[in-house]
């Protein structure tokens, strides 16, 4: 081989990191690598540990693609302990006894949690807050409890930091009551100031949370099962628990590097210099388990500088002197819903500091600038309650703050906040350590001038997304400078964006393209605005796709209700809602594909694909298919394409809810629905989600007290998961939720724009969408309900009423001059008993077959 | 056998006898919808325009080799009528017959990326085509 090894020890976010980094530019495979982690998990997203408690499972939390893995210059070695070092050697003894060489060895051992010594923390119902195996022991404790005990489970935790506040959260999402002990006056002590935690508290105390500061915990006490029941407090209190979640802290994992003989800090950590090397120059330490001279010889609990760490350590393998400068420790995070930010120097401890200070109790919001002696130049901030402006001023720091610094803090509207120009140096994105200039040059030189482009470049926003925003208006001023213009104008004849138009069309009332056009746009209109005010006037009114001026603004597959294919033939599909089908219509589908000779295949969403019908053919094929009950199954549209569903409750033996019933009464509901993209539904009957219900733009997922609802999944270019909209709702409320998310989706998307990005750009994201659906946040509910209601009391099987209009009819004719030719260049071969177009190799081979007879 | 280099380039065959041919009336056509018509076995997308002109281009797509233009949608841009073809969007003139938006694309092998363009006309309620008088 030749390839060096490198032994990787840890298979967390960091090691994930490292490997990714080294593959990236390693572009002559110099190294090969071998990854050893603990636990028997690819490397997850520790820090969305919470967001288990939602998902489906812990596939769900893996970072990045499986590509990674499954690269023949690495293997990944799961549930697999490393217990020695010898660095003469250069071997690791793993704990089967077997030994590994390496070059070079990198540890990313991580760090693990820490409870102080106080009797009874290893009762049963004690968990620790810190691997994937932790949350799911808790969740089945509480689970298990809840089954036994008859009222919400009694839950505390014990530290009121970062974890701490993520475990009050997760315990509460899963109903049991919390209760947050804090041996520190304030939460979030590391983060917030003593106003910033008084705000922190009572705005976590609307939630529902306890709250208790200043106080030790000194015994744990057993009941009389022997399991966790009482908690005993410093200052003589009690407190009775079910479940106990200790968030004390964290320590470095650094016993192989102290039984190697390496150096450690004096709170532990491998010690490093600034290119993450220890004392031996074969062996690196990165991420929390090492204790970096840039960082005071401290080990930093946060991914961003472990990820640089990462990145400074695999480009030096490579040749690439880089520098690990030390950690920015700012962070920005979501807790119980609350936004807790901070930055820069948030406590004011450069002398002279002046502290620029907002806060409202009403609201709850705290906000806190801190600027030079003469307020100038920003030096930090705080945020709890809202951290709106944390993007834009978090790369600030250091440079000078344009305009009154208090307009950055006081509400939206009350000041108006001046534009600011950040500085190349600024780091934009902290957890992949993206500058303001590289993103600059990636849309000035590199010419990318699109969001999703940019972030795969520069990598900007692919970790926590929280600069997205930044990194979009930085790419906007930068096309912006070079004239480029940053149009939100559907084409040349309409200068203003899908949502716009819908709404200019709805408030004018206008039904024709030639009044539209007129009246918002200019010229004759084209393939991109005519499709488009199509399916608008579809959207709105429910009339008939090729109702008068109508059928000319449809693409090619509305115009002639079909797909069309490769060679201009067309495939058929006709609705089978919830994929319930019975034998006598399967027999009918049968007859039709074989009197026509159609290619036909079952497809992705549980229905029948029949290819191959000529134009003039598809009248009469639709007129079977009419004639035995069936009608269009909007294969061809931007509508509702299916419902998937997988047999539910009166068949599976672990079956919760009737999952086939439900999935046909909403494909009978939004059945020919018109939408600015295709619209996949699926329905599953218990949590084994096999009709794979998370993968549509709407899943619905039978839960043992109803439904839940999750919006925005996507297959396709980029898959997403849908997330959570409601959660246990009866069936009028599905559709009343789902009613609600499509019609917002059908007014305010982009063209082409699915429901995934739609939701993700929507302002305020899926919160926001959800505020507007479960509570009225917009006042338009009343509007939208009204609005599907039309739909669903106006729908028509579009093909049958074509059946009954000789005008409509007569378009679907080969020849205007000869009805009774068909296209001549058709060409067919056979294959697996079926016929497929000719390849254009088998078209020259069959002309010449035709013209030597 | 050379003379099968491909089934698509029936449009190029030259008519020993230019004459030109009645497609269809008048009324048959819906303005903005186009048509296939058979001209002496050239397969021709005959369009009807809002200003009431019409225009007649080969029916085949260069860049799909499907008989499929006149099922595609006919527009502006600036001043000049476009048609696209419905399979991968690529614009075309009406006029001219270049083509305005590749879409990122390549015409199939032994095919011209642009249309060709013969004169069409109205003539006392009847739309005529003449294939020999192209470009």
């Amino acid at each position: 081989m030749g390839a060096k090894r490198v032994v990787v020890v840890g298979a967390g976010m960091v090691a994930q990191r490292f490997v990714q980094s080294l593959r990236a530019d390693d572009t002559d495979g110099r190294y090969e690598i071998e990854v050893y982690g603990e636990e028997q998990y690819a490397p997850y997203d520790r820090v969305a540990l919470t967001s288990f408690f939602a998902k489906a499972g812990p596939e769900e939390l893996l970072l990045g693609s499986q590509d990674l893995w499954d690269d023949p210059n690495v293997t990944l070695h799961s549930s697999t302990r490393v217990a020695a070092i010898d660095r003469d050697a250069q071997t690791v003894t793993l704990d089967d006894g077997s030994q590994r060489s390496y070059d070079e060895l990198v540890l990313a051992t991580g760090s693990s949690a820490w409870a102080p010594p106080v009797p009874g923390v290893d009762l049963p119902g004690v968990f620790m807050y810190r691997t994937l195996d932790d949350v799911a022991q808790l969740r089945d404790w509480v689970r298990a409890k809840q089954a036994i005990v008859g009222r919400p489970v009694r839950g505390a935790v014990i530290g009121g930091g970062l974890l701490g506040l993520e475990a009050a959260g997760a315990l509460q999402s899963m109903g049991a009551t919390a209760t947050v002990v804090e041996f520190a006056n304030r939460l979030m002590a590391l983060q917030v100031d003593d106003s910033g935690g008084e705000a922190l508290k009572s705005l976590i105390q609307r939630l529902g949370v306890q709250v208790k500061c200043g106080v030790a915990t000194s015994e744990v006490v057993a009941d009389a099962d022997g399991n966790v029941g009482t908690l005993k407090f410093s200052n003589g209190g009690e407190q009775l628990v079910d479940v106990v979640v200790f968030a004390t802290g964290i320590r470095p994992r650094d016993d192989l590097a102290r039984a190697a003989e390496l150096q450690v800090g004096e709170r532990g950590g491998v010690v490093v210099d600034d290119a993450c090397r220890t004392e031996d120059p074969h062996v690196s330490a990165i991420g929390e388990c090492a204790a970096a001279s840039a960082d005071g010889f401290m080990s930093i609990g946060l991914i961003a500088p472990g990820n640089t760490m990462a990145d400074v350590t695999a480009h030096r393998l490579l040749g690439r002197a880089e520098v690990y400068f030390g950690a920015d420790t700012a962070t920005k995070l979501k807790l119980l819903g609350v936004d807790v930010a901070s930055f820069g120097d948030a406590f004011a401890t450069t002398p002279g500091a002046l502290e620029v200070v907002y806060s409202d109790p009403f609201s709850g919001a705290y906000k806190k600038l801190v600027m030079t002696d003469d307020a100038s130049v920003l030096l930090g901030g705080m945020f709890v309650g809202d951290a709106s402006a944390y993007a834009t001023l978090r790369p600030m720091v250091g440079a000078e703050l344009p305009g009154d610094p208090s307009s950055w803090i006081l509400p939206e509207g009350q000041a108006e906040r001046p534009d600011v120009e950040l500085p190349d140096a600024a780091n934009v994105c902290s957890c992949n350590n993206v500058t303001a200039g590289s993103i600059r040059h990636a849309v000035n030189e590199d010419g990318i001038h699109d969001l999703g482009e940019l972030k795969s470049h520069t990598k900007a926003g692919t970790a926590c997304g929280s600069c997205l925003p930044l990194v979009k208006k930085i790419l906007n001023t930068e096309l912006e400078k070079s004239g480029i213009e940053v149009s939100e104008a559907l084409c040349e004849h309409f200068a203003m964006s899908r949502a716009s138009l819908f709404s200019a069309i709805q408030v004018a009332g206008l039904t024709t393209f030639t009044d539209i056009i007129e009246r918002f746009g200019s010229g004759h209109g084209c393939d991109i605005c005519k499709p488009t005010v199509g399916s608008i006037l579809a959207s709105i009114y429910n009339g008939h796709v090729l109702a008068d001026d109508r059928a000319a603004l449809q693409d090619t597959n509305d115009r002639f209700m079909a797909n069309v294919q490769k060679d201009g033939t067309y495939s058929v599909v006709p609705r089978i809602p919830g994929g319930e089908i019975t034998p006598d219509k399967l027999m009918v589908i049968a007859e039709v594909a074989q009197d026509y000779g159609l290619y036909t295949k079952i497809t992705g969403g549980q229905r029948i694909d029949l290819f191959g019908a000529r134009l003039e053919q598809l009248p009469e094929i639709w007129q079977r298919l009419v004639d035995a009950g069936m009608e269009s199954g909007h294969a061809y549209g931007k509508s509702l394409r299916t419902v998937k569903s997988c047999v539910g409750s009166s068949w599976c033996r672990y079956g919760v809810q009737d999952s086939a019933g439900m999935a046909i009464k909403l494909e009978l509901r939004y059945r020919g629905l018109r939408s600015p993209h295709k619209i996949k539904v699926g329905v599953s009957g218990c949590a084994r989600e096999c009709a794979e219900a998370r993968g549509k733009d709407v899943g619905v997922i039978a839960t043992e007290k109803g439904w839940n609802v999750y919006v925005g999944g996507n297959g396709g270019f980029t898959p997403k998961h849908a997330q959570l909209l409601a959660e246990d709702v009866d069936e009028d409320t599905v559709f009343q939720v789902i009613d609600r998310y499509l019609m917002l989706y059908i007014r305010t998307a982009d063209r082409l724009q699915r429901t995934a990005p739609w939701q993700e750009e929507y302002e305020g994201g899926l919160d926001a969408i959800r505020d507007v659906i479960l509570n009225d946040s917009l006042g338009i509910c009343a509007d939208l309900d009204e609005h599907m209601t039309h739909h669903i009391d106006t729908y028509e099987d579009e093909w049958k009423a074509v059946l009954s209009d000789p005008k409509r009819l007569s378009q679907f004719t080969s020849f205007v001059n000869a009805p009774d030719q068909a296209d001549p260049t058709l060409m067919y071969v056979e294959e697996r008993g079926q016929r497929r177009p000719a390849t254009p190799a088998e078209r020259a081979e069959l002309a010449a077959a035709g013209s030597e007879k | 056998m050379t003379t099968t280099a491909s089934a698509h380039s029936t449009e190029r065959t030259a008519l020993a006898d230019p004459h030109p041919t009645r497609v269809c009336a008048l009324d048959r056509l819906t303005p903005d919808l186009g048509v296939a018509a058979l001209v002496d076995g050239v397969q021709v997308a005959v369009f009807l325009l809002d200003d009431g002109s019409v225009h007649a281009v080969q029916n085949l797509c260069p860049f799909s080799g499907a008989s499929v233009m006149s099922r595609g949608i006919t527009g502006s841009r600036a001043d000049e009528p476009t048609i696209a073809s419905p399979i991968y969007k690529q614009v075309f003139s009406l006029l001219t017959g270049a083509c305005l938006a590749t879409m990122d694309k390549e015409p199939q092998p032994g095919l011209e990326g642009r249309l060709r363009v013969y004169r069409a006309w109205v003539e006392s309620g009847e739309v005529w085509v003449d294939i020999s008088d192209s470009h």
